[in-house]
């Protein structure tokens, strides 16, 4: 009856050190920033990807209200061609 | 309440035609009982994508105060002009209100010309 193996926990010398990756945080709250403008092509940009569409919370980091006030702008400045709806290498 | 509205004109439209379509609607918002807090002409700028196949426009951006029902009757004469090519009219909150008030007084402590 084989020996059943058990999990052979990996150990090294030194206790692997987890990095510890920075807390994301909302931009506008620390900011103090209340109004996301429409009309501001470049700081919007900062939200999309290379082919120009919006990136998640989780990426942005943003609070729910500006992430939708985010979100807002956006289609808006697309509306007005101030951004494009889809394109390839954005930045 | 205050209002934002923002409009692409054809940009075969010249100088002096420009000037003219501006201060028609900045006229039409002043005599339908609004009134004009500040106009910012964009000018030439190229389109993210082309519209009616024209792939740049001439920006134009009114901020106003009025009445509820003057947008309206904005709205039909900007249909109506044909060298319109697309206008959003946007309501402005008071951060929204505030931000603008902002930007143009720095705007005016460096006064350059207003490239967005």
């Amino acid at each position: 009856m084989p020996v059943k193996q058990k999990k052979q926990e990996i150990k090294y010398l030194t206790a692997v050190k987890q990095e510890k990756r920075a807390k994301k945080y909302c931009r506008f709250k620390k900011m103090g920033i209340k109004y996301v403008d429409y009309k501001d092509g470049e700081f919007l940009k900062k939200f999309l990807n290379e082919q120009g569409k919006m990136l998640p919370r989780r990426i942005t980091g943003n609070s729910l209200k500006f992430q939708r006030k985010v979100a807002q702008a956006i289609k808006k400045a697309r509306q007005m061609a101030l951004l494009p709806y889809v394109t390839d290498l954005l930045k | 309440m205050n209002y934002e509205l923002m409009v692409i004109f054809t940009p075969v439209l010249s100088e002096e035609d420009y000037k003219a379509a501006q201060k028609k609607f900045a006229d039409l918002v002043k005599d339908l009982g609004g009134e004009l807090v500040h106009e910012n002409p964009w000018g030439l700028k190229s389109l993210a994508y082309p519209i009616q196949k024209k792939t740049t426009g001439m920006y134009l951006v009114l901020e106003y105060t009025a009445p509820s029902d003057l947008n309206e009757k904005l709205t039909i004469q900007l249909n109506r002009d044909e060298n319109v090519l697309r206008y959003m009219i946007t309501h402005l909150d008071k951060y929204a209100a505030e931000y603008n008030a902002r930007k143009r007084h720095g705007a005016n402590a460096n006064s350059n010309t207003v490239e967005a």
